[in-house]
């Protein structure tokens, strides 16, 4: 393994060991746990007795390392406001805010890349304008307009699509899935659109602007001296570097789709862990803060890895390592 | 290429304010400015908005956060063109009774407002984090990088919405529709300083070790006077652009935050408020509360956003 | 008397700009024969690599050519559609510019980079293509060429990089080569192997090569005949031994005194006085009289043409005196 991503996992688990301490604070310190758990007419003895046997009353950096240790295994207590074990709650929601998640991410890309290639490549065409125009659009609309504005049409005025909700769905083991049926596929529609538009546009004017940074350079121009064909330039040559820097922004904010979840999960009542959090803040149920607040810095690690293992496999520059101990 | 005149003045270091004036109107950036009709426009629609949200309390013909003005048998009046419209409310009313027209100008109000404050709490907070990081190095810049670093990892509006919830349950019950905006503000700029930390610190890094920084440390001048008066001017374009299009991510903050209920009170409401509010009606048919807040900000964010493109092409090579 | 490979007429190249159009060339001609080197010297903005740009058909907009042809082989190649002029890049006229280290693609190998140009111009298989490049790299010095041609850009150091650049362009025998500044990236030490292969190659394969460049050192090394330009246009064109040791212009002539010598001792190297004026401030008359020592009424007045003086031609009005 490549001495950059054993550093990139121990920068991981930097960011993760900030966000755990964070996530501590606020279990411990927003509010008393005990006094959110309990009824008024509880006793002084009782609340004591519940204090002890959730380990409030020792050592900071022992209860610091046995929360440590439970968010391991995903465990964060009950939730003050459902009064369920928020490993159930978030279980049930996982799957809604993942298929959400993957189905705008996936249309993002398919659709924002091959329009930013365009763009890129004919910068000066009047369908590169209206992708331009369109982009600017798409960044400049919060992302709950775009939800309520989709509404407006397509399930208040027309009466088309579902406006809430995820539609029927089936249950696989613990996992439940919305797209095998007809009703849960309409009502992924809008959501999946209110939530993809924002990284499309994205993804567009990155792929757009990488691809006329690159289309500048020398090897390009060297290419071009050599006779090849527009074909080979701009799709061997010239794509392939835009894919680098590509690469990385795409995966942060398919990250970020996740997070952006909330706002789209609370315009159409999709019953993710978006709107689960959104109504704990409103609640202050620390605990499901705290868990998703975990659960998603996870996820940012994990797909920041994976974009710099796929990096890694695009540019050779980054195996300068083996180049190196070759001799050259 | 440009001539003498020019590229004396650009070596010259010292950045008076008057010679950048000058230098203004004979640029390139004023050219560009004259020569794009869009960036026109979108700078006289941000300017319509903001004079009219300034001046809200002379144009509108009612003040809505007056709650004894208010009267709940005007409710739900469609706008005046409409055929239940009542000549008194040029867009319609919403549930409160408030005039729409009246409302969405003291909502922008509140909105550029939380959008300039923290903007600005951010860009102070950043700039000051940057320049102290790559002037200093050593210890501090790689406490505050690691932070950055962290923070970059989530995207703005989690961090926004997560500080947002936590100081309001910090904040006992009474106050916390006094403090709701302040909470706000803060909430957006301190999602928002690590770009311009990052910028800040990258340029200084690079100035501070040119001739000119060296000399001034010999002569013995203080470091913070270094900063401020000599590195400072350099970075400010880039920081520029930045703030132009972090406004316009911070007003869509703002509304998405109270949208989603945690940003400002209903009794004061900014146009995410007000969007919120009416979505609501929408399925009852009433579609003027929502839509009109709709548009306002939907045009004020498209013209911000327009005017930081435009910043950041005409300034183009030093953001690069 | 032979046909010249290249025939550059009346070759003018402009750049709208929003205070007007710039002239950047200014209706220069010269001929090139085949496996000839020609040299051409000026300063950075004298449009010296514009005007190499122009002829392989790769100036870059907004500049463009407003004037005068350019023919190769007697074709015309400058109003080619883009999809002609492809074919004759690299197969007919190939190109090697400043930097290897970005000429590059990074991504690919170098391998894959010349059978990707080699299978472009010609009918070779893969395979056929691989040993043709292996070939090449051998023949432009590469060590281990058959093992290295799987290496990516990287692991090269910056002189053999602009060998492979070389290689790259060479490596379909084109009748012309034009090298702008193909070593002012390099160190001191490279420069000297690099003109030597360039040289030596395109002897061996009979490729005429324009060599742009700002260094008369290396043009007096290497190049038959010289062509001095300033402020767009030519002053002098002429064999490089004659113009080397007997400059007729009198730019041309401080250029030549600006050479540093081994065999004569001077105290000081001569230098011109002034810069050479930009493009938007190009003074009538002829552009160098502002900075000439032999300046005259005439000078300020009128251009003068080039015009051949002995063997050399010369765009000075001082020789059309005695010419009359």
């Amino acid at each position: 393994m490549p001495a950059f991503i054993i550093r990139r996992l121990l920068q991981s688990m930097i960011v993760m060991f900030f966000v755990a301490m964070v996530a501590f604070l606020m279990f411990n310190y927003v509010g008393d746990p005990v006094h959110q758990m309990v009824g008024i007419d509880t006793s002084f003895e009782d609340r004591e007795a519940l204090r002890e046997s959730l380990g409030l009353n020792d050592p900071v950096p022992v209860q610091f390392f046995r929360f440590i240790g439970n968010a391991a295994k995903f465990e964060f207590g009950i939730s003050y406001q459902h009064k369920r074990s928020v490993t159930g709650l978030f279980k049930e929601r996982l799957p809604a805010t993942l298929e959400l998640s993957f189905v705008a991410a996936l249309l993002s890309l398919v659709i924002g890349l091959p329009m930013g290639v365009y763009a890129g490549l004919k910068p000066d065409g009047w369908l590169s304008k209206v992708f331009l125009s369109f982009s600017l659009i798409g960044v400049s609309l919060p992302t709950f307009l775009i939800g309520i504005l989709l509404i407006f049409i397509f399930a208040v005025t027309l009466g088309w699509l579902p406006s809430y909700g995820r539609g029927e769905v089936m249950h696989i083991g613990w996992w439940s899935t919305g797209l095998p049926t007809i009703s849960g596929l309409k009502a992924l529609i809008m959501p999946s659109i209110t939530l993809g538009l924002f990284q499309l546009t994205l993804i567009m004017r990155l792929v757009r602007s990488e691809m006329l940074e690159v289309l500048r350079t020398d090897y390009i121009k060297f290419a071009r001296a050599r006779g090849l064909s527009n074909r080979a330039i701009y799709f061997g040559h010239a794509l392939k570097n835009t894919l680098v820097p590509v690469i990385t922004i795409t995966g942060l904010q398919i990250g970020s789709i996740i997070a952006f979840a909330i706002i789209t999960e609370t315009v159409f009542q999709w019953p993710g862990m978006g709107l689960l959090f959104l109504q704990a803040i409103h609640n202050v149920d620390i605990p499901i803060m705290a868990a998703y607040l975990m659960l998603v810095a996870f996820f940012f690690v994990v797909i920041n890895l994976t974009v710099d293992i796929l990096y890694y496999v695009v540019d050779p520059r980054l195996r300068l390592d083996l180049g190196k101990a070759n001799g050259s | 290429m440009s001539d003498l005149k020019n590229s004396t003045a650009d070596i010259a270091k010292p950045n008076l304010f008057i010679d950048t004036l000058k230098r203004f109107f004979d640029s390139d950036i004023f050219y560009s400015f004259c020569h794009s009709p869009v960036t026109i426009i979108a700078s006289l629609l941000t300017l319509l908005i903001f004079v009219s949200a300034l001046g809200a309390p002379f144009i509108a013909p009612q003040n809505p956060f007056d709650m004894g003005s208010l009267d709940l048998m005007d409710s739900h009046i469609p706008p005046v063109w409409a055929e239940d419209g009542d000549s008194r409310f040029l867009l319609g009313t919403e549930d409160q009774g408030r005039d729409l027209f009246s409302t969405i100008l003291y909502g922008s109000r509140i909105s550029l407002l939380v959008g300039f404050s923290s903007v600005s709490f951010a860009l102070i907070l950043g700039v000051s984090l940057g320049l102290i990081s790559g002037y200093l190095g050593g210890a501090i810049d790689a406490v505050i990088m690691r932070i950055a670093e962290v923070q970059i990892s989530f995207p703005a509006i989690l961090i926004a919405l997560l500080v947002d919830g936590v100081l309001r349950t910090l904040i006992p019950e009474a106050d916390v529709e006094q403090l709701a905006i302040t909470v706000l503000i803060f909430s957006i700029g301190i999602s928002g300083w690590v770009q311009y930390a990052r910028t800040v610190r990258s340029s200084t890094m690079v100035e501070k070790n040119k001739e000119y920084v060296l000399a001034a440390r010999v002569i013995g001048i203080r470091p913070v006077f270094i900063m401020l008066r000599h590195i400072l001017p350099n970075v400010m374009g880039p920081v520029l652009v930045i703030g132009t299009i972090h406004l316009a991510v911070a007003i869509v903050t703002e509304a998405t935050l109270s949208f989603l209920g945690v940003g400002v009170p209903v009794t004061q409401p900014s146009l995410g408020t007000l969007i919120r509010i009416g979505n609501d009606f929408l399925f009852s048919g009433e579609w003027w509360i929502t839509i009109f807040p709709a548009i306002t900000l939907a045009v004020l964010v498209l013209s911000v956003n327009l005017l930081g493109d435009w910043l950041r092409d005409a300034l183009n090579p030093k953001l690069r | 008397m032979n046909t010249p490979l290249l025939n550059v007429e009346n070759l003018c190249i402009e750049f709208p700009t929003r205070r007007g159009t710039l002239v950047a060339v200014d209706d220069i001609s010269f001929t090139i024969n085949p496996g000839e080197i020609v040299g051409v010297v000026g300063e950075s903005g004298a449009g010296k690599s514009l005007t190499g740009q122009s002829i392989i058909g790769l100036l870059e907009p907004p500049g463009r050519i407003a004037g005068g042809s350019i023919r190769l082989n007697d074709q015309r190649i400058d109003n080619l559609p883009e999809n002609q002029m492809r074919k004759i890049r690299g197969k007919k006229i190939g190109m090697i510019f400043q930097d290897p280290l970005t000429s590059l693609n990074p991504l690919y190998t170098i391998g894959k980079q010349l059978i990707e140009t080699i299978q472009t111009h010609t009918d070779m298989t893969v395979t056929q293509a691989r040993e043709h490049a292996v070939n090449l790299l051998e023949e432009v010095g590469i060590p281990a060429a058959a093992k290295r041609i799987d290496h990516y850009p990287y692991q090269f150091s910056g002189g053999m990089r602009q060998r492979v650049v070389i290689a790259l362009a060479l490596c379909v025998n084109p009748l012309l080569i034009i090298a702008d500044e193909p070593t002012t990236a390099l160190d001191v030490s490279i420069q000297a192997q690099i003109i030597t292969l360039l040289k030596k190659l395109c002897k061996d394969h009979g490729t005429a090569v324009i060599l742009i460049t700002h260094d008369m050192g290396v043009i007096a090394e290497t190049a038959d005949r010289v062509a001095v330009m300033y402020a767009g246009r030519l002053v002098e064109v002429g064999l490089v031994r004659q113009v080397v040791k007997q400059a007729a212009h009198p730019y041309a002539k401080g250029l030549m005194n600006a050479i540093p010598s081994l065999t004569k001792r001077v105290e000081k190297l001569t230098q011109i006085d002034g810069t050479m004026p930009g493009l938007k401030d190009i003074p009538n008359g002829c552009a160098f009289h502002p900075r000439c020592p032999d300046c005259m009424d005439i000078c300020r007045e009128k251009r003068p043409e080039l015009t051949d003086i002995g063997p050399t031609q010369v765009a000075c009005w001082s020789y059309h005196d005695c010419k009359h």
